[in-house]
């Protein structure tokens, strides 16, 4: 008994050694599958929350059990929080596939974490929106990483009885006289800095920021400056989208920035009713592309879920339970109620979409091709905590 | 393990020979006295090993990837030694002014249960009647049955400065900040802070109270002079335990501390992007704030109170 409980205990150890030396980062993505076999029987994805929903939230929205029964892929769900949290998730090489936005897909595939996509099995890539494929944040030496999701606005959301006149200016949560002082709100994120610069593009026109993500140490300081001004007015930073939502139904948050789909939330119930506006100054956005690990155990199935989860049936029903605008346009031809959806989220409207500016990781290289003396996302990561205070 | 016999022996059984099984044990057993630190190794063996892989090991781990750098495209670990993240903390003034607000809130937690626990400790170890006692013991660590997330996010329910339990019946609220931190840290630790005061209550004989009520000393007096300074050690024993568990937490500051940032928090922060350096930098302060206290600790005897 002693002597098989020492044995038990060094194999442990052991083993405890192993995972701490055996994970160290990959290099490279895997190759491309050729061709879609039969699914592993399950898939493990990492997904924003809302993203894979199969009727617990609510019966009505179901799209992932029809994908269980037709291709006996059973698939676990890990909801990210954040595109920090789903970049770890990730690292950790346990799971399949990841609905990956613009600042977390970079670092994935710098990193090796995720493998290129063979487009040629991708049934939906033809019908998704031009000007979701191949950009900066899902493509990288010419390859495609991936299947496009969505894509939506960050939003100015506000208490329509507290705040009045209705904004439609960032400057309402960066003001220092704001009347709403100590129940603003702001995304606890290193990314929050670029809706502080993409405001001082438009306040500050001397800065000459062209690109909220690409910002040199002057422009970067002036941003960090303008959010240490409106930590002052801060209630609370909201990173979980439950709590930005309990907070303005309890009213301890007033007015700051959102996802549309927290805002259907809060006025499907009767506590609070909100606007969410897409402000004068444009707005930061993020655009999600579905990706496969590079250490993907069950590779087909998670084809088969780029597949199933791009369809225009599938697109309509996240489209509207997210409140976002699908990538697959056809869904956008489905129906009435799609066609006013499409039109509300400017779906198939290019221009609209080339006024918004997607999260993308930030580099000491300027994303906008001014060099190497741009601030990295280390340092806005280090910025955010000092920030914070 | 068994070691079977031989089968070829097993027609004549001896009966004074042993099966080579127990004699695997006897020999053993006789090595065990006669050499009795074997005897200590193979019994302390395996804790101490545990202790020492999951318990130093995963210290000196942490000591070992504060000195590690992130490739800042990238994001990988590079595992090359670098004081950098070190340099950091002490060069940074956010970190100084986190590190001091954690340590003021887990000394404020300390203060508000050793209020709330030294009179709730004297009632059940001087004056309850047993019956009585057993039930208040019961109750005291009735909080413990919960989980700590029901109990934080109840209370975030209850201090919402709009619309909260608190703010709706009683018109008062700490609301979101650290006054909240304080509350709900003071309520989640409070029983730690009670049972080793309350132990170390009830091994005082009540016959040096009537010693010092015979010669005339008042309640506040026998309090100050007799109970108080036998008392120091439990005392002690649980502010770590209060101090100690308020210092890293950062599920509550998330919840209801409003804008507030402290240690766990930030180490969260750190983490999460992918600076897991920097997040164990940060993550050693608790650390060292806590072999400090643990050192001045000792010096009391709260040890033996634990």
């Amino acid at each position: 008994m002693k002597k098989s409980g020492i044995t038990a205990l060094s194999v442990a150890a052991f083993a405890l050694f192993a995972a701490a030396c055996g994970d160290d980062g990959g290099s490279g993505g895997g190759a491309a599958l050729k061709e879609i076999g039969t699914g592993e029987g399950q898939l493990d994805i990492v997904v924003w929350a809302g993203y894979a929903e199969d009727g617990s939230t609510d019966p009505t929205q179901d799209w992932v059990t029809p994908f269980e029964t037709e291709t006996g892929c059973q698939v676990n769900v890990k909801v990210g929080n954040s595109s920090d949290d789903m970049v770890q998730l990730m690292k950790s090489g346990s799971y399949d596939g990841v609905s990956a936005s613009g600042d977390a897909s970079l670092r994935l595939i710098v990193a090796g974490d995720v493998a290129p996509v063979n487009v040629a099995l991708l049934t939906n890539y033809p019908d998704s929106a031009p000007f979701l494929k191949d950009t900066a944040y899902n493509s990288y030496k010419g390859k495609a990483y991936g299947q496009p999701h969505g894509w939506g606005a960050n939003l100015l959301q506000f208490n329509t009885a507290e705040v009045s006149p209705a904004p439609d200016s960032w400057g309402a949560v960066f003001d220092k006289n704001s009347p709403y002082k100590g129940k603003v709100t702001a995304y606890d994120s290193p990314i929050y800095i670029a809706d502080a610069a993409l405001y001082l593009m438009d306040s500050q026109p001397d800065l000459k920021i062209t690109n909220p993500y690409a910002l040199d140490q002057g422009q970067f300081d002036a941003a960090v400056a303008l959010l240490k001004v409106q930590r002052k007015l801060i209630g609370e930073y909201w990173k979980d989208y439950a709590k930005q939502q309990a907070a303005f139904e309890a009213g301890s948050l007033v007015i700051g920035t959102t996802w549309q789909v927290i805002a259907n939330y809060i006025n499907a119930g009767d506590k609070a009713k909100v606007d969410a506006v897409l402000p004068k100054e444009g707005s930061t956005a993020w655009s999600d592309t579905w990706m496969i690990s590079s250490k993907a155990k069950h590779p087909n199935c998670t084809y088969l879920w780029m597949n199933h989860i791009s369809s225009p049936e599938v697109q309509a029903q996240v489209a509207q339970w997210y409140g976002q605008a699908p990538a697959n346009v056809k869904a956008c031809n489905l129906d009435d109620t799609m066609k006013a959806h499409c039109a509300g989220y400017h779906a198939t409207d290019e221009v609209f979409h080339t006024q918004l500016h997607y999260w993308t990781t930030p580099t000491k290289a300027c994303l906008d091709g001014r060099g190497d003396k741009c601030v990295g996302y280390d340092e806005w990561s280090k910025a955010w905590t000092e920030i914070k205070g | 393990m068994t070691v079977v016999g031989d089968p070829a022996a097993g027609g004549v059984p001896n009966s004074t020979r042993m099966t080579p099984a127990t004699s695997i044990t006897h020999r053993l057993s006789r090595l065990g006295n006669r050499h009795p630190r074997l005897r200590l190794l193979a019994l302390l063996g395996a804790p101490l090993l545990w202790l020492a892989i999951a318990y130093l090991g995963s210290l000196v781990a942490l000591l070992l990837t504060s000195l590690y750098t992130i490739d800042s495209f990238t994001f990988s670990t590079i595992e090359k030694l670098s004081s950098s993240n070190i340099k950091e903390l002490f060069t940074n003034g956010v970190y100084r002014t986190v590190a001091v607000r954690s340590i003021t809130v887990a000394a404020l937690v300390t203060i508000v249960d050793l209020c709330l626990a030294l009179p709730m400790a004297v009632f059940l170890a001087k004056v309850a009647s047993p019956r009585a006692r057993r039930a208040l013991l019961v109750a005291v660590l009735m909080p413990l049955w919960a989980s700590y997330l029901v109990k934080a996010y109840a209370w975030r329910a209850m201090l919402d400065p709009e619309g909260g339990v608190l703010n709706n019946w009683v018109h008062a609220s700490p609301g979101f900040g650290l006054a909240g931190v304080v509350t709900v840290l003071s309520y989640l630790w409070l029983p730690y802070m009670v049972l080793p005061v309350y132990a170390g209550l009830e091994r005082l004989p009540d016959s040096m109270l009537e010693a010092s009520a015979d010669m005339g000393a008042s309640a506040s007096r026998t309090f100050r002079d007799v109970i108080l300074p036998l008392l120091k050690p439990s005392i002690v024993a649980g502010s770590i335990f209060t101090f100690s568990l308020s210092l890293g937490d950062y599920i509550a500051v998330d919840l209801v501390g409003g804008k507030s940032q402290m240690l766990g928090t930030v180490v969260s922060q750190s983490f999460g992007a992918s600076n897991t350096p920097l997040a164990a930098a940060v993550a050693l302060i608790p650390v060292t704030i806590m072999v400090v206290y643990l050192m001045a600790a000792r010096r009391t005897g709260a040890f033996e109170n634990l």
